[in-house]
């Protein structure tokens, strides 16, 4: 007996529509909205919220992008105009939790909306998914899929060094009975994967070498199967690298709700 | 005769040291807050906790355990050895000798002296190993390229001042010995010390006359060398032994990624997105603010107060992503670059009768190029790496709004980020009504559960 659903991914338009309140709101961000790459990892985050029965909802068109490249790139009028829409749009809906798979949104909204009048209760769905996993509402110990794999995890700075966040996602993959190998420089020691404060979206200043490189090589020296990753630019940049070294046959990178999404057979 | 001589040298020399100090103090102070006011917030508790974490317990330089331990080593011996140098002072001032060694049982001066020497040896000992370090082992970031020249020199100068010193310390001890055992009246018996007893021999040949005059030829030498040092450090990179203290108070409690909302602007973007705007202070409106920081006086005062705390350990440079892979951007040298021009414009402020005369200089572009800030990834590797809470990032992003909003001088690649986000509501140039495309074709994705899945959940 097979029960056939669709996957549910309810916007605050419809929720409210319904005189529905949704536990949580997941922001989504421009790269999860857009790039091709990135839409997947989103896909396997929703799977696993409709999976554990999660009752959430997405902006959805409008969400809009919280003006972080904007104020990292020194221009804090578009920045504070991406702000207060925002803020306007989640006060409305009386939005209390967020949870987002960016750790540039996570950092923004949690960090600088208040100053501007909008405070919510904001984590990194590394830590969600550690928090369902503590819980007992996510179950990732049946699956076989990464036990014993080599997986390192490359620390986002904006989830890392700028809030603190190292345990969360090494805990979800310790979840998957996954050999957690590190690279030398990581937590607070960290190297960024060359695209934060705007780097993503220009070329690189004169140096010898590119920042995803240096990154990638380091990851590569891990031996691991898998690079595992909580940021869609970070995701971008090693993949870029382990193109660069023609690795993409050997060397996966891949987001921690893709390894737990994969994991459970999602 | 010769006694009052001598004291009246010490007080000579101890007044002008003071005056000298007292000087520089009052110049660097003045050139701190150069910078803008800004409010401190949060909690003291918890910056009194960072400043004896951080500054007191030096626990961010045992991130290098051997290193940390020397560097230590020093810092202890230069506290402790303080109190010696009060007996000292109080020395050359009375024209006594040993003047605690009157005051407290022998058997505890002699610990004490002893103990200070044991110190002693430790700073000479991590002194020699951090002059090895710094010129044989050809450590990278020593040899950089804002490191040429003076800042090079300083950091050996102070090693081998340090070394000069210790080395007048035994001396001076161990001719007094010799002298006690001479039964020259003027030195009380308090014996051999723990470590310059080793210096005994060397001066055990020579006559009484002799060993007065190295005895204080060597104690002149250590407290006009501590005098000279008091007044050396105030132009040195070594001011980080005191700026250490305030520098790790009022370091940021805030997470690291966190940016200051700009005031300044707030109420514009109110007024352009036709909401209410409240506090306008009308009076003020016709003054157009500068948005970012082009000199010193834009930046906070607690910026110019990192730069002068900064010693030029170059850890900060050392884990940078862009210099590390060959980029211009030192972090070091923002901060040695902010301290360079705060002197250069207080020497012009006091040179101008306490005016600040415009010499047709900046920060940004004198000193700090665009090419540097732009190579920035703001991944707060530099404020993590200082073991004293100094901050470059800020600095660097403060910079970066200037040239953003002055100078409109951003990368092209940068002004289509801009442009997309204005109308896109993305940093991409996609229409913003497929914002959720993605959704909608989720929607249509079937997700097979199992009755007893169901159940379960």
């Amino acid at each position: 007996m097979t029960d056939t659903n669709f996957l549910k991914v309810p916007t605050m338009a419809e929720m409210v529509e319904q005189g529905k309140h949704p536990e949580v709101l997941f922001w989504v961000g421009c790269a999860g909205s857009y790039d091709d790459r990135y839409k997947r990892v989103i896909t396997a985050f929703v799977k696993i919220l409709n999976e554990v029965n999660v009752n959430f909802a997405v902006l959805g068109p409008e969400e809009s992008c919280t003006g972080d490249p904007a104020r990292r790139a020194g221009n804090e009028f578009l920045f504070q105009m991406q702000a207060m829409q925002n803020i306007e749009v989640l006060n409305a809906y009386e939005i209390k939790k967020i949870v987002t798979a960016c750790p540039h949104c996570f950092n923004t909204i949690k960090n600088e909306y208040p100053a501007l009048g909008g405070n919510y209760d904001v984590v990194h769905h590394s830590e969600f998914l550690q928090g369902l996993i503590n819980d007992g509402r996510l179950q990732v110990d049946g699956g076989q899929a990464f036990k014993g794999k080599k997986i390192t995890f490359h620390d986002s700075c904006y989830l890392g060094r700028a809030n603190g966040v190292y345990q969360a996602p090494r805990t979800v993959i310790e979840a998957l009975d996954a050999d957690l190998v590190e690279m030398k420089r990581c937590k607070k020691n960290g190297l960024c994967c060359g695209a934060g404060g705007a780097q993503m979206f220009k070329e690189p200043e004169q140096g010898n070498k590119d920042i995803n490189i240096e990154r990638t090589e380091e990851a590569l020296s891990t031996g691991a199967e898998v690079v595992a990753a909580g940021c869609p630019f970070c995701m971008t940049m090693i993949n870029d690298g382990i193109k660069n070294k023609e690795k993409e046959k050997e060397v996966q990178v891949m987001d921690l709700a893709e390894l737990v999404a994969e994991s459970k057979g999602l | 005769m010769i006694q009052i001589v001598q004291q009246l040298a010490f007080v000579a020399a101890i007044g002008f040291t003071g005056y000298l100090v007292t000087k520089r103090a009052t110049f660097i102070y003045k050139n701190i807050f150069l910078g803008k006011e800004e409010e401190i917030k949060g909690d003291s508790a918890k910056r009194f906790g960072n400043m004896f974490r951080l500054a007191f317990g030096q626990q961010k330089m045992f991130d290098r355990p051997l290193v940390g331990l020397m560097h230590f080593a020093v810092y202890a011996g230069f506290l402790l050895i303080n109190i010696e140098v009060l007996e000292i002072v109080l020395d050359g001032l009375t024209g006594q000798h040993r003047i605690f060694a009157n005051v407290i049982p022998s058997s505890t001066y002699h610990f004490i002296v002893s103990f200070f020497e044991v110190m002693a040896l430790a700073v000479t000992v991590s002194c020699f190993i951090f002059l090895i370090r710094r010129n044989a082992l050809k450590i990278p970031r020593f040899h950089m390229a804002e490191m040429k020249g003076w800042p090079y020199r300083d950091a050996n100068i102070i090693l081998y001042a340090e070394i000069i010193l210790m080395t007048m310390l035994f001396s001076m001890n161990a001719s007094d010995a010799v002298l006690q055992q001479m039964g020259n009246e003027h030195y009380p018996v308090v014996g051999t010390f723990v470590i310059s007893q080793f210096f005994v021999p060397l001066f055990s040949g020579l006559s009484e006359t002799a060993l007065v005059a190295v005895e204080r030829t060597a104690w002149w030498v250590h407290i006009l060398g501590i005098f000279a040092f008091s007044v050396y450090i105030t132009y040195s990179k070594h001011l980080h032994i005191f700026l250490a203290f305030p520098n790790t108070y009022f370091a940021k409690l805030e997470p690291k990624g966190k940016m200051e909302n700009m005031e300044s602007v707030t109420n514009e973007v109110k007024i352009m997105l036709g909401m209410p705007v409240e506090n306008t202070d009308q009076g003020n409106s016709d003054e157009m603010p500068t948005f970012g920081a082009k000199d010193v006086q834009d930046l906070s005062w607690r910026n110019v107060m990192n730069a002068y705390s900064c010693t030029e350990c170059g850890r900060c440079t050392s884990q940078c992503p862009a210099n590390i892979t060959g980029k211009k951007l030192s972090p070091r040298k923002v901060m040695m670059d902010v301290r360079d021009r705060a002197e250069e414009i207080g020497k012009n402020r006091d040179a101008n009768g306490g005016t600040f005369q415009d010499d047709g200089k900046m920060l940004y572009g004198d000193y700090i190029s665009k090419e540097e800030l732009m190579a920035c990834t703001s991944c707060n590797a530099c404020a993590e790496a200082c073991p004293i809470n100094i901050d470059p990032l800020g600095i660097i992003l403060e910079m970066r709004r200037y040239v953003a909003m002055e100078e409109s001088g951003t990368p092209q690649e940068w002004n289509m980020v801009f442009q997309n986000i204005e109308n896109n509501q993305a940093p991409w140039a996609f229409a913003a009504s497929d914002r959720f495309k993605w959704g909608e074709e989720l929607r249509t994705q079937e997700t097979k559960k199992s009755a007893s899945d169901n159940i379960k959940a």
